[in-house]
């Protein structure tokens, strides 16, 4: 079987910056941090991290009509803005959209929590299903990303949902470089998206692994540092439009870059603790599959989410991996920790960085933690030809994505 | 207690609200699905929130589907305050 080459097309993002992939980019080349301060949390008996990285408030009801966003909590409405920009930027014609050649894969951790919040706070002190309305389910359903994509849009084709936490949107892209590798569809819109909610840090919180720095929330997130002390939260979603190579040369579309290998294995030994063996072998499998040796790699974006455990097995599986001399960084610093939405809004920051030949540093790095000297992590903006990367994702649940990213030599 | 005209108002304000609807459109006989472009989802939750705007309980499920037009509903509403403010 001949397997398609696949590019990546279009790009679109709902980021704690706000609506647009040029607001994102311009906020990580000037160096900002999303984090803030939420005080609402601050009620909350027992949740020590009152800091996150939210979306913006902004007026979604004039960018999507009623009929369609009746069904759609937060991530499903960030998700659609995502989507559409995407396929502007990609010059998908309706045609090609509602033809059944064109899929989505979106994942997200799991439904809207602040509709979950809303449906059992009427439901279980009150112990009634009464003046709960009909669409809240699908606001809550683990596809409701993807499948009020669809519907909004007219997608007709094959529709996923990879919900994996952390690595739903790196796995949505995996999947759908599968199926378009496999010419199950010409087109595949994949992402992940993500809201902020008190729960949610709060899961990390209940795990010691989210940041208390509630004083200092745009230094708070600073991975690979020795201060750092946990995770920040974000929100936001990523959608990248995946297409079989010929299709997108054969309609002149941009190629922002190859999808060439894509490492995703479970480490199958612990539910939480990150393990160094398995990102060593996802990043391996995604370098294999591509044929490329340590030394084709320019660049690895890491996962680095600012907890200790995790930073120092990733610094030192990149050491084995890849090698001690490839430049690393992370987002985690300006974006926090976006989860479900992670692997894209990160991955449309590193295809930025290929296009202007700059490697950006990870924010808040300042004093680099010694156990994690196995990797070389940048600390400035600077100049730098990166012709190929590896995209690494790691998530709860023992999982652990890479993606081997290249330019495309027209 | 309010007058059927006020109550018919307050129906109006509360519906063009929850389904974003211009009041000006909400004529008499205006169709609820094909003019307004409501659908079966929406009429489930047009009965939650009457239920909650006029602490009625909305329970003839067959007279409930046989609402076609903005009047059919607002006859409804005005039958169902009456039977239950009777009781």
């Amino acid at each position: 079987m001949v397997l398609n080459r696949v590019v990546i097309t279009g790009r679109g993002a709902v980021s704690p910056f706000g609506l647009g992939v040029e607001r994102l980019v311009e906020n990580l080349w000037a160096g900002n941090s999303a984090v803030c301060v939420m005080e609402e949390w601050r009620g909350i008996e027992g949740l020590k991290s009152c800091i996150a990285a939210p979306v913006p408030p902004f007026d979604y009801k004039s960018l999507l009509p009623r009929t369609v966003r009746r069904s759609m909590g937060k991530m499903a409405i960030y998700a659609n803005l995502a989507t559409m920009e995407a396929v502007r930027d990609a010059g998908i014609d309706d045609e090609l959209l509602k033809s059944g050649k064109t899929g989505a894969a979106i994942g997200s951790t799991t439904g809207s929590p602040a509709v979950y919040e809303k449906f059992y706070a009427r439901y279980l002190p009150n112990n009634a299903f009464e003046g709960i309305k009909s669409g809240e389910f699908f606001k809550m359903m683990g596809h409701t990303c993807t499948a009020n994509v669809c519907l909004a849009l007219g997608i007709r084709g094959e529709q996923w949902a990879p919900v994996s936490a952390c690595t739903s949107s790196s796995q949505a892209v995996g999947l759908g470089y599968l199926l378009v590798q496999t010419g199950r569809q010409e087109v595949v819109l994949c992402g992940g998206s993500e809201e902020t909610h008190a729960s949610v840090t709060g899961v990390f919180d209940l795990l010691r692994a989210a940041s208390y720095r509630n004083d200092d929330p745009e230094s708070a997130c600073r991975p690979f540092d020795t201060g750092r002390d946990g995770v920040v939260c974000g929100g936001g979603s990523g959608i990248l439009v995946l297409e079989n190579y010929e299709h997108a040369k054969t309609r002149g579309a941009k190629i922002y870059g190859e999808i060439v290998g894509f490492g995703n294995v479970n480490d199958a030994g612990h539910i939480a603790n990150p393990d160094k063996d398995s990102m060593v072998r996802a990043m391996k499998n995604a370098m294999d599959e591509a044929g490329l040796r340590a030394e084709d790699i320019d660049y690895v974006n890491a996962h680095a989410t600012g907890t200790e455990l995790g930073d120092v097995a990733e610094a030192a599986a990149i050491g084995v991996a890849v090698d001690s001399s490839t430049p690393v960084s992370s987002f985690k610093g300006h974006l926090g920790h976006t989860l479900g939405a992670s692997g894209t809004l990160e991955l449309i920051g590193v295809l930025e960085m290929m296009e202007r030949g700059e490697i950006l540093p990870t924010r808040n790095l300042e004093d680099v933690d010694p156990r994690c000297a196995d990797a070389r992590l940048e600390t400035e903006k600077r100049k730098a030809e990166i012709r190929t990367v590896l995209k690494n994702n790691f998530a709860l649940g023992g999982v652990n994505t890479s993606l081997a990213i290249t330019k495309v030599n027209l | 207690m309010i007058t059927d005209d006020e109550l018919c108002r307050k129906v109006i304000e509360v519906l063009a609200q929850e389904f974003e609807l211009d009041p000006e459109e909400m004529v008499p006989e205006a169709t609820l699905y094909d003019d307004l472009g409501l659908d079966s989802l929406d009429a489930v939750d047009m009965v939650v929130v009457l239920e909650k705007t006029f602490g009625m309980k909305v329970t003839d499920e067959a007279a409930l589907r046989s609402i076609r037009t903005v009047d059919d509903l607002m006859q409804f509403v005005i039958r169902l305050r009456a039977e239950q403010s009777r009781a």
